[in-house]
């Protein structure tokens, strides 16, 4: 009875999501044109042979672009969200005995399907400058990846909490996410951060996130990777309990 | 408890509506399926429903009227659960909406004053996610849409819809559960005189199956040909409840009746009708001016006692509009 609705709710928003072909673009075709460009830059200036082994090429670089579909997803989700609100989408669901929280679960279903099938696509374009030859668990890191964006996501819904109107859910919330990457560990070793820095990475979701999906494509078991996974868990129920609080539904 | 009689002469005020035969009286202990007492809600500074009271009956259509901002649908919204009351109690079918609003959603149907759909979404696919919603078998959502004038534009996106047919649509959707109850906030704005037309008689339909109905409305037109009861409501306080006709008699008791004749006699016979308050004349028109409902009756009498030849002749009744004018002090559209 919880999640009355949700099946259709989901199939609904899918459908709706591929209608806007600017939208779809911009959340798919960005991480993937991303991914191909900096390969391809890449690949001119380094030898085949060298580009393989940099290790910013072998994980960092598909980490970070997988990162970028999650954060792409997570912003579309703020874009909706702030969108429906201000139209009376919300409301107007509520006044059915849909559940608010199904509402919101059917969002997060569709753009973890989203960020799978982006992944799915930069894997399959990407074979190009990114020759095999690095053995890559795909499935683990999909699942990986997922967890990740599930994190991110509910730092996306305290984001749309608090933005004023829709057309500011996009800017706000790009100023609030991208900066995250630099603070990520992935660029600039999280140790070697200012401590006021230091301390601020604890709390985001990108912190462990870099390192599970790094270790995960370089092939560590999961056992090893415990600790992140919880932390992402702990860091999504503290956001998702923040935002419970916050969140506006009109 | 209260004794309620229905007849048909309750119901010929409308014309739209199907009429009940004279034979069929129905007494009924009728009950109150909405309870409101002592309502207030506030917005900040802002006292958008003051201190609100009454009550909804079962099998009834019941008009809340007032102007813009009068709290006509923060009351609503109130006893849909959607906002919580600071203050007071309501019950809806027996249940309490803020606490309850999950069991009572089930059995009423809901139409915002101001509501949009995912632009993208489909007329049929929003009609088929509400039908999933209900334990209740939905009704034939293509049925509905047909008599809402809706069934070629099926596959339409809801952004591509006009505003009438926007409006259509949700009225649609708060039938599709065949709901006991059915909330319709300005259920006509923006809809031309047709489909004006067309949903007024839905809306009687809707109770002569024996659903409630609570609107609101701006259109006193709409109240009177629709509500059984209305609240006139102002600056979150209801001035007076009852029905169209009692509040008419109650606060406007004036007829003016208009004859056109060239009898010498007339003013001063006109004059001596009870209940006559003023005559006066201009060119061959007489006004005149009383109170009471056998006026028209009277001066028709007197006309034909006195043979009088009449060229023209017109009354002006006073109707809603007047009732709210009088209690106000300001039109409703001011
Ligand atoms: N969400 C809100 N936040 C702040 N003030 C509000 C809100 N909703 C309504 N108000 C204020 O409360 C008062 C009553 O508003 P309400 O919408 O109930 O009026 P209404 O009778 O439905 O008017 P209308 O005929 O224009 O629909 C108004 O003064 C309005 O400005
Ligand atoms: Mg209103």
């Amino acid at each position: 009875m919880m999640l009355l609705g949700l099946w259709k709710l989901t199939w609904i928003e899918i459908k709706i999501f591929l209608r806007e072909p600017l939208g779809a673009f911009g959340t798919i075709g960005f991480p993937v044109l991303f991914f191909l460009l900096v390969g391809r830059a890449a690949n001119r200036r380094l030898q085949a042979p060298a580009a393989a082994s940099s290790s910013f090429m072998r994980v960092d670089l598909p980490v970070f672009a997988s990162l970028l579909i999650a954060v792409s997803a997570v912003l579309s989700l703020v874009t909706i969200i702030s969108i429906y609100r201000e139209g009376g989408i919300l409301k107007r669901l509520r006044a059915t005995p849909l559940r608010p929280q199904t509402i919101l679960i059917a969002h997060v279903i569709v753009k973890l399907m989203l960020t799978a099938s982006t992944l799915a696509l930069m894997v399959v374009a990407g074979k190009r400058y990114y020759p095999a030859g690095v053995h890559v668990p795909l499935f683990s890191f999909t699942i990986a990846l997922l967890i990740s964006t599930w994190s991110i996501l509910s730092i996306g819904f305290l984001i749309a909490s608090i933005v004023p109107t829709a057309r500011f859910a996009q800017p706000i919330g790009a100023a609030i996410l991208y900066p995250m990457f630099a603070v990520s560990g992935l660029f600039v070793p999280i140790q070697s951060l200012p401590p006021v820095l230091h301390a601020v990475t604890r709390v985001l979701p990108l912190t462990y996130a870099v390192p599970l999906l790094q270790g995960i494509w370089s092939g560590d078991a999961w056992s090893t990777h415990l600790g992140n996974v919880a932390a992402l868990a702990l860091v999504f129920v503290a956001y998702t309990a923040l935002s419970a609080k916050v969140f506006r539904w009109e | 408890m209260l004794l309620r009689k229905k007849t048909a002469c309750e119901k010929q005020r409308s014309s739209m509506c199907l009429k009940l035969p004279d034979s069929i009286i129905l007494r009924t202990i009728v009950h109150s399926v909405i309870q409101v007492s002592g309502l207030r809600k506030t917005y900040g500074r802002t006292v958008a429903v003051e201190e609100v009271s009454f009550e909804v009956n079962d099998g009834e259509i019941f008009g809340l009227i007032g102007p813009n901002g009068a709290g006509k649908t923060t009351t609503m919204e109130c006893i849909e659960g959607l906002r919580k009351p600071d203050r007071g109690t309501i019950s809806v079918l027996g249940l309490d909406p803020f606490r309850q609003i999950y069991k009572l959603q089930h059995r009423i149907g809901v139409q915002l004053q101001e509501a949009q759909l995912q632009k993208r979404i489909k007329v049929w696919e929003a009609m088929d996610l509400w039908a999933s919603l209900y334990q209740k078998k939905a009704v034939d959502a293509d049925h509905l849409l047909e008599q809402l004038g809706l069934t070629d534009k099926r596959e339409a996106w809801f952004m591509n819809l006009s505003g009438g047919q926007k409006q259509r649509l949700f009225i649609a959707l708060a039938l599709i559960n065949d709901p006991e109850l059915v909330f319709l906030d300005e259920l006509t704005t923006g809809l031309d005189p047709q489909s004006r037309r067309a949903i007024w008689d839905l809306v009687c339909n809707i109770r002569d199956r024996g659903k409630t109905v609570f609107l609101t409305t701006h259109l006193m037109e709409e109240a009177e040909r629709l509500c059984d009861r209305v609240a006139i409501i102002e600056h979150g306080r209801i001035i007076d409840i009852d029905s169209p006709e009692r509040l008419v008699g109650r606060h406007c008791p004036e007829r003016t009746v208009i004859v056109a004749t060239d009898d010498p006699m007339a003013e001063e016979r006109f004059r001596s009708i009870p209940g006559v308050d003023a005559v006066t004349s201009t060119d061959m028109r007489l006004m005149i001016r009383g109170r009471g409902e056998d006026l028209v009756t009277e001066v028709i009498r007197c006309l034909s006692e006195n043979r009088m030849r009449v060229t023209d002749f017109r009354t002006i009744l006073p109707n809603l509009e007047d009732v709210f004018l009088k209690l106000t002090g300001h039109s409703i559209r001011e």
